[in-house]
């Protein structure tokens, strides 16, 4: 009954006849290396987790500035709500690295050579498109974090030459941050870049299929534009196999434990906590972004300030066009990275680069840090006269924001927990008068008394003994 | 298969089977019926276009419009405090996105001065310390003097400031669109 069912549908829509060719052509047996195949395929079921649960999401998200905060709340405590955000959290983490896997791997192994230019391309703009995806998704949280990296994006779009001011109340959608902000990051989020996504996703694989997967990479047998479709033929011919199930069963397998591995970290991690409303006479925000733009933000922070303008519009555009001209300059010869060396070098700067900026990013030391306490006794080494005194305008005048003593403080300027051992009281009062690129001068800003205090608290501070031995050269 | 009005070819085309074809169109008739469905679409295309992506490009450019902060005497002099005043054009649904903020300080007797919450470096919101007497970006470190002015990191320019005004013993502050570096 069933297979008479099956068969009436079959007829009439043709289903077996367009898919059985997709699924039964036949591939390369990448042998050794069939597992590195496995990635393209595992952003793409990712992607369609996303889809789901975003669509799950979406039934009880309301896109407006007013409530999103409200329904998130109600989201997360909804039975199995926090789950579902949970999954679409570490979801948006996995695509961001198995597609930057992806590239990495399609790189090395040079498959964007000739004929599959074309799959290369669609590739990049994918992966820009998915980094579009995280970025609008972390917004969407909608709460403080969410709403300054709204506008932290249009001041950063407002460094364009230009365009900037326009640019950067476009993305506002608005000439404040406000109604209308969310609404746009929403459907870019929702509707306008998973558009895109399924548009250039079914490029993408069609083109995976028309020019066939690419074989694994031979020293020595270097890709010829001339001869290569009718080789890659006669490879088929003799070496191939079809993709289902030969090669496809590690697809479905590697994607499958990769989705459970994403639901396993929901249930035991639950998704990113929310934090506080987004209202924006709520001073005490310091925004930053999900660790896959940490990198970026990091970049920023440590470049010099001459290149602000430059580094932020030009370094992603050149990013983007090295990737865009990469398989039109380089579309033939050696694919092996065994005779592309330098492409491991390529790789493993861009991976340090990223794991490094990212790991800056994460303890942010040009941040001052605004949550610290005023120091205490057993820091101090006394409660009462100037010493004590000098700690409390260290802490008053905003100091321990930025200096560390004994642990204590933030780590933007130089630690001072051996200030005693490095500086006598000239030369703490010349940088306090002075101020520096990063230390405001204090000229006028801070009375005798208090500048006496606190050269005694600052001379105080020793690592070496008072007495101990001579003292090291003074910087 | 014969045109029902009439236009038949007199030079008769190849069908799809690529056998002679009594009747079927000419090559220029099929060249025009080709351009006619591209130039209709087209024009089906931009119609759509045009006030969609209008929508979408075009800026809600909203007016600028004092708001009232509080009473005079409110507001010590030479202390500088936080303000929350509505954005210059709520929309209904923006909840506690309508509101915004700004650093206040009574100068003299009728004179204030209003800072920007937003860090001319990247937007974040500046912080003020009083005891410091320095505005503080907790983002990348930028300090402004008490007056707005650059003190140290990365910001490229002075705080922005808010036209101020004391009107019928009222302070108010003209609600203006955010400034883009």
């Amino acid at each position: 009954m069933l297979r008479r069912a099956w068969n009436w549908f079959d007829d009439l829509t043709g289903l077996t006849a367009m898919l059985r060719p997709l699924l039964l052509h036949p591939v390369p047996k990448a042998r050794k290396a069939a597992w590195l195949y496995v990635l393209g395929s595992a952003t793409l079921f990712v992607f369609l987790l996303q889809v789901v649960t975003g669509v799950a999401l979406s039934s009880a998200y309301v896109a407006s500035s007013g409530q999103a905060y409200s329904t998130l709340q109600f989201i997360s405590g909804a039975r199995f709500g926090s789950i579902v955000r949970g999954i679409h959290y570490f979801g948006a983490s996995a695509m961001v690295i198995l597609i930057g896997v992806h590239a990495i791997r399609v790189y090395l192994m040079a498959a964007y050579k000739y004929p599959r230019q074309m799959n290369w391309l669609s590739g990049v703009v994918l992966l820009f498109l998915t980094l579009g995806m995280a970025f609008t998704g972390q917004l969407l949280r909608w709460d403080q974090n969410g709403f300054w990296s709204a506008v932290v994006a249009a001041e950063q779009a407002g460094r364009s030459p230009g365009i900037g001011n326009w640019l950067g109340h476009f993305i506002l959608a608005g000439d404040t941050a406000g109604g209308a902000t969310l609404s746009r990051f929403f459907a870019a989020h929702v509707f306008f870049i998973p558009s895109l996504i399924f548009l250039i996703l079914a490029l993408h694989l069609y083109l995976v299929v028309h020019n066939g997967i690419s074989e694994p990479p031979k020293a020595g047998q270097p890709v010829d534009p001339r001869t290569y479709r009718v080789w890659y033929k006669m490879l088929l011919a003799r070496d191939g196999e079809p993709f289902w199930p030969n090669a496809a069963w590690r697809d479905a397998v590697f994607g499958s434990l990769v989705v459970l591995v994403i639901v396993g970290l929901a249930v035991a991690i639950g998704p990113e906590p929310l934090g506080r409303p987004p209202d924006p006479t709520l001073i005490g925000a310091s925004p930053k972004p999900d660790w896959y733009l940490l990198w970026y933000y990091a970049l920023l922070s440590v470049i010099p300030r001459w290149s602000e303008d430059a580094v932020i519009i030009l370094a992603p555009l050149t990013f983007a066009l090295l990737l865009i001209f990469l398989p039109f300059v380089a579309n033939r010869g050696e694919r092996s990275p065994l005779r592309r060396p330098w492409s491991l070098v390529i790789v493993a700067a861009i991976v340090l680069t990223v794991y490094h900026f990212g790991r800056l990013g994460a303890s942010a030391p040009w941040s001052p840090r605004l949550e610290a306490v005023p120091l205490p006794t057993s820091v101090v080494g006394t409660n009462a006269g100037p010493v004590a005194v000098g700690a409390k305008v260290f802490y008053d005048k905003a100091c321990e924001f930025c200096h560390t003593v004994d642990g204590y403080g933030g780590i933007r300027g130089p630690d001072l927990s051996d200030a005693g051992d490095r500086m006598n009281g000239d030369q703490i009062t010349t940088r306090i008068y002075s101020g520096a690129p990063n230390m405001p001068s204090y000229r006028g800003n801070m009375s005798e008394a208090d500048l006496a205090s606190l050269i005694a608290f600052l001379e105080s501070r020793h690592k070496i003994p008072p007495g101990a031995g001579t003292a090291p050269v003074k910087r | 298969m014969g045109e029902p009005d009439g236009h038949e070819s007199a030079t008769p085309e190849p069908s799809i089977t690529g056998q002679p074809c009594q009747g079927c169109l000419s090559e220029a008739r099929r060249r025009f019926l080709t351009r006619i469905s591209i130039a209709t679409g087209s024009v089906a295309a931009v119609a759509v276009a045009v006030p969609s992506v209008g929508f979408l490009l075009g800026l809600r450019r909203t007016p600028r419009l004092w708001r009232d902060v509080g009473a005079v005497e409110q507001f010590a002099l030479g202390a500088t405090v936080q303000v929350a005043f509505a954005d210059p054009s709520p929309l209904p649904w923006a909840g506690v996105t309508a509101q915004t903020a700004a650093w206040l300080r009574r100068t003299a007797e009728q004179e204030f001065v209003a800072f920007s919450v937003d860090c001319t470096h990247l937007g974040c919101p500046v912080r003020w310390l009083a005891d410091a007497d320095l505005f503080m970006c907790p983002c990348h470190g930028g300090v402004f003097y008490s007056n707005g002015e650059v003190a140290s990191g990365p910001p490229p320019r002075p705080l922005s400031r808010y036209p101020v005004r004391v009107a019928d013993g009222r302070v108010q502050i003209l609600a203006s669109p955010l400034p883009i570096t």
